[in-house]
């Protein structure tokens, strides 16, 4: 016989995408983020993306192949995307060994000492990036260049005495100060609108956490008297801002640190935007997307306990 | 100083409210139980194996103190040295128990059963086995992905890569039938455990007619009758083109070993009986067939 | 257009046949009639070795109400009633028939004329459908005669006829419809008489639009049977999603059943049979059959005697492809891959498909993500990444929890994750625990009561 008879049970067919093809797909999602950052701050940018993705990469390997000797992973491109997502979240003026740092406690701490990907409880490019923040405040808030200098438009309205309006359009192009990725909010949602498009990411997590943020901005603009232009201003700065684009977009909707529902996902992303807007308005930083996220990424096996999927021929039965 | 005090009065203040919740909620959820439990769980060995079919040595102990009879209890990895003890501390009578161990009914080696297809699924006899035959034309033999290696909480098993089948490991299995209930062609049997380990019994267990059989197996039982027919103290029964010993009437004369055409009845740490009375030189001992895998461990210990 | 409300994926269709006519297969040398073709009982056969036989002549008689007879397909001599190995390599009993000619059994009306009046009661309509040993013939082999009879204190509110045929590469229902449409409207009429339903619903999805146009167009001669044209996403063929798709209702968990929120679901083809069953007393002996697959030279539907080799009609399609192959009894969804091509066509094949190449082979499963997609396109409501686990680790208290009865095995999970994990092959395994440690229960407090 020339063939070769295969037998397994059914499902006889597979899926199109694959691991692989998510994660360039990210990576290509998050091009028009970095060619912002690129034109914002110059091509230095490059150089600390291209360091911080290969040492994730060259960890994981590493890793990998001499300490947990299992199958090797890197080619599924998932620390590439960690490298790049930490790199965003870097200012331009790192050090290049605090980078490999970062890269070190994401990819060796946050990842793969819990197993690897699929089985961290938290985002590793933001354990990074957190890391940095406390170890390294001064370097990692350093957000000085030739383009711009001093604060962050979110740390200058921290410090400011009132809300003085905000350069709106600035943020939306990315010609502030700030970390690389977070500068160009347009670029991350051209971006994500691609993933969505490809059936790669959903849109549930990062509406709500926009819609949750806005609201909260809001409630707090009428609570303090403000009226006018302040009123829609303060919600859509809080949006444009910092790393709320960058965050909701494509930090909170990481695979393995959301939650498994959409029911649950609404909560969690609920919870990101309450506590990204507490941390903003009266926390100790400037910035509270990180923070709100890991947060968040803790109360995700609870709500995967106990938020389940509505089962067929359930909800009807219980309403009568 | 302010400050301080505060803190450690509301420190203090907090672990005493603390210990005065703990303490009333052990004192209101308190459960009574006979001592014996726990002095009987510390003289079973505590595998939680699950062999005594208790959920683990717990259960068993539980078991023991609360029931009068205690005959169907039984701890297979302590075995009845182990029974012996409890029961004395208990002052009720010790179940008699022969001695057992595992034994994989199957000769079928890659080598003696070609593959007929490739199994795509998960590694997995349970999975397969709800599926189909198997990679084999055998539908009844070992599919060989190890079930019964997973379920072994004491390492008794092993598959082996040279012929596919698993390898019990006779000084460290304690007989608990884990593997036998992790078989789904129920291929693992606990089998009387003789001195030295040695053993005769049949490794097949095709129901399939004779010619079938042959097509599928080199090795396999053609229920062809003549070990039933030899056999001086009706150990061997044929049913359903398959022949069994009886562990318990065998008595391991081995005349049952040679009759068999296909070399399907196993003699394990054994050596055959002559096959004739002059036997011819250069054919003379003969190895039971397919004993590789299980004859090995005697050769070091010979 | 409606559709089922939870879950559900888009395969590629590869619907290769779907242009193709019946062919009328040439007559096997021999058939095999496994005396189990249908769930239940096996049959008892009422022929032995050497007995001659008529083509649509009773050779084995259900066994008990949960069973369906059996008749020869083709008119010879029985050369035997024994085991023969079945497609999954397992022994089996069956007859075999050694065929001479094609003889016919008296009363059986093989013209093509449609016999549109029907004057029996429901009792004697149902008598004939299990005299023909009619079964689903969608693949679930129920016998249709235990279907129509509906329990006491239950009523028929819908009688729905599944035209979906949503699995991808199959085509035989399409044709069934597109060429039978006239005989497959008097079964349904006649179904509806046998339940005492006064309107009927044909469910088909849309990608046949051609089904749709021809059976509403005959369908205007026929009151009371409307044609429901569904939105394309697997599994609407499953019984609960159709129910769900029709009626907006949805069936309860196990143990529910469609008749407990007054659905009854026949398949296309099972119509049909009835139709021949009742009108022209021809008992069930043949079906059509897609033969098909990307590696096959000609991909064609079939009219073939039950009971042919699964291998001759893989021959009369361009024979099986080189290299690696897989050949499925039914779709690639759900259907069971078959180790013996030589074993025979039976009641409930629908189709034979055959993947080739990389199409074949399982790709290597890597780690899970955590994408949620298997969940979201669970059509049960299920998270089949975490039974998936808990059954793999024989966490079973935790699956039984988590509602793994009620997975129905629709695949879905599996073939959208991007880890290729085995999802399915472990829930399964989880399933059949779970539902046997749920009936030990039952027995073990059973005669407490």
């Amino acid at each position: 016989m020339t063939n070769n008879l295969i037998v397994a049970p059914a499902p006889h067919v597979q899926a199109r995408q694959s691991t692989r093809s998510i994660m360039r797909d990210v990576l290509l999602a998050l091009l028009p983020a970095l060619a912002v950052s690129v034109w914002v701050f110059g091509a230095k940018v490059l150089c600390v993306t291209a360091l911080a993705v290969t040492s994730c990469v060259a960890f994981e390997y590493l890793i990998q192949r001499f300490l947990v000797r299992g199958p090797l992973t890197v080619n599924n491109l998932s620390a590439a995307v960690t490298g790049v997502l930490l790199a965003f979240n870097l200012p331009v003026t790192i050090p290049w060994w605090i980078v490999v740092i970062g890269a070190l406690v994401a990819i060796g701490v946050a990842k793969m000492s819990f197993g690897g990907l699929g089985k961290n409880p938290f985002n590793p490019a933001l354990v990074g990036r957190v890391f940095l923040l406390i170890a390294y405040p001064v370097q990692m808030t350093s957000f000085g260049t030739d383009a711009f200098t001093g604060a962050t438009p979110l740390a200058a309205f921290k410090y400011a005495p009132v809300f003085a309006g905000a350069p709106l359009a600035d943020l939306a192009v990315g010609r502030v100060a700030g970390s690389l990725g977070e500068v160009a909010a347009l670029a991350l949602l051209a971006g994500f609108a691609y993933l969505v498009v490809r059936r790669v990411a959903s849109w549930h997590v990062p509406a709500v956490i926009f819609a949750t943020m806005a609201l909260f901005a809001l409630c707090t603009a009428l609570l303090r008297g403000w009226s006018g232009a302040a009123l829609w201003q303060f919600p859509l700065f809080h949006l444009l801002a910092g790393g709320a684009m960058l965050g909701a977009l494509f930090m909170a909707t990481d695979y393995a640190t959301s939650p498994m529902t959409v029911a649950g996902g609404v909560i969690y992303a609920a919870g990101i935007g309450v506590l990204t807007m507490c941390i903003r308005l009266w926390g100790a930083y400037p910035e509270g997307m990180s923070f709100a996220i890991l947060i968040m990424n803790a109360v995700v096996p609870l709500i995967d306990k106990y938020v389940k999927p509505r089962r067929f021929g359930v909800k009807k039965q219980a309403r009568r | 100083m302010e400050t301080l005090l505060i803190t450690v009065l509301t420190l203090c203040s907090l672990g005493v409210l603390a210990a005065l919740v703990l303490f009333f909620v052990a004192r209101r959820f308190r459960v009574e139980e006979d001592p014996r439990i726990d002095e009987v769980e510390r003289m079973l060995p505590g595998a939680n194996c699950g062999g005594c079919g208790f959920a683990g040595c717990r259960g068993l102990a539980d078991a023991l103190v609360g029931r009068d009879d205690i005959a169907g209890l039984y701890c297979p990895v302590g075995g009845a040295e182990c029974m012996k003890r409890v029961a004395a501390y208990l002052g009720k009578s010790a179940p008699e128990v022969e001695a057992q161990t595992a034994t994989v009914r199957c000769g079928g080696t890659c080598a003696k059963r070609p593959h007929t297809n490739r199994f795509d699924g998960v590694r997995s006899c349970a999975v397969a086995s709800a599926l189909y035959a198997g990679e084999t034309a055998c539908a009844y033999g070992c599919l060989g992905y190890g079930d019964c290696v997973e379920v072994c909480a004491f390492d008794a098993l092993r598959i082996d890569p040279e012929t596919g089948l698993p390898v019990v490991d006779p000084e460290r299995c304690t007989a608990c039938g884990a593997c036998v209930k992790a078989c789904p062609r129920r291929i693992i049997e606990l089998r009387k455990r003789w001195p030295r380990e040695r053993a005769v019994y049949v490794a097949c267990m095709s129901h399939d007619r004779g010619a079938a059989v042959m097509k599928a197996c080199k090795a396999g039982c053609i229920g062809c009758g003549k070990c039933v027919k030899v056999c001086p103290f009706d150990a061997i029964v044929l049913e359903n083109n398959l022949a069994y010993i009886d562990p318990l009437r065998c008595k391991l004369c081995r005349k049952c070993v040679n009759e068999c055409p296909t070399g399907a009845i196993r003699l394990v740490n054994m050596e055959p009986l002559p096959r004739d009375p002059r036997p011819t030189p250069g054919e003379a001992p003969v190895r039971a067939p397919g004993g590789e895998g299980a004859a090995a461990p005697d050769a070091g210990k010979a | 257009m409606k559709t089922f409300p939870i879950g559900g994926i888009h395969p590629s269709d590869n619907k290769l046949s779907a242009g193709r006519a019946v062919e009328e297969m040439a007559l096997p040398d021999t058939v095999t009639l496994p005396l189990a073709q249908h769930i239940g009982a096996p049959a008892i056969p009422r022929v032995a070795k050497g007995d001659r036989v008529l083509a649509g002549q009773l050779v084995a008689e259900g066994a008990g109400f949960m069973s369906a007879n059996i008749h020869a397909s083709v008119s010879g001599t029985v050369t035997a009633v024994d085991a023969i190995v079945n497609a999954q390599g397992l022994s089996q009993k069956a007859i075999v028939i050694r065929r001479e000619g094609d003889e016919w059994a008296e009363g059986i009306d093989r013209s093509d004329a449609v016999v549109r009046e029907c004057d029996l009661a429901p009792a004697e309509i149902v008598a004939r459908i299990r005299e023909a040993g009619i079964v689903g013939m969608g693949g679930a082999t129920f016998p249709t005669h235990v279907k129509l009879a509906v329990p006491p204190g239950k009523r028929v509110e819908y009688l729905i006829i599944n035209g979906v045929e949503c699995e991808p590469y199959l085509t035989s229902d399409h044709r069934v419809m597109l060429e039978r449409g006239e005989e497959l409207l008097v079964g349904v009429a006649i179904l509806r008489k046998a339940l005492g339903v006064d309107r009927a619903w044909i469910g088909i999805e849309n990608n046949k639009p051609d089904a749709v146009a021809r059976l509403a167009e005959l369908a205007e001669r026929h009151a009371g049977i409307e044609i429901v044209p569904l939105r394309v996403k697997y599994p609407q063929g499953g019984e609960k999603q159709l129910i769900a798709a029709v009626t907006g209702r949805e069936v309860p968990p196990p143990p529910a059943l469609p008749i407990d929120v007054g659905a009854v679901v026949c398949n296309a083809s099972t119509a049909l049979a009835v139709y021949e069953a009742v009108q022209k007393r021809k008992p069930l002996v043949e079906r059509v059959v897609t033969v098909t697959g990307k590696g096959l030279r000609e991909p064609k539907n079939l009219r073939v005697r039950l009971g042919t080799p699964v291998s001759a009609l893989i021959e009369a399609a361009g024979g099986m492809p080189e290299g690696d192959v897989k050949a499925i009894n039914g779709g690639p969804m759900m259907g069971r891959a078959v180790v013996r091509p030589e074993a025979p066509v039976t009641k409930g094949c629908s189709g034979i498909t055959i993947l080739s190449g990389a199409d074949a082979v399982r790709r290597e499963a890597s780690a899970c993500i955590k994408c949620a997609r298997c969940v979201a396109v669970c059509p049960m409501g299920l998270e089949p990444y975490l039974l998936s686990k808990r059954s793999r680790r024989k966490e079973w208290d935790i699956a039984e929890a988590n509602d793994i009865t009620s997975c129905i095995e629709c695949g879905c999970c599996q073939a959208t994750c991007p880890g290729y994990l085995p999802l399915l092959d472990w829930i399964r395994i989880g399933k059949q625990t779970v539902m046997g440690r749920i009936r030990a229960r039952a027995t073990a407090n059973g005669p407490k009561k």
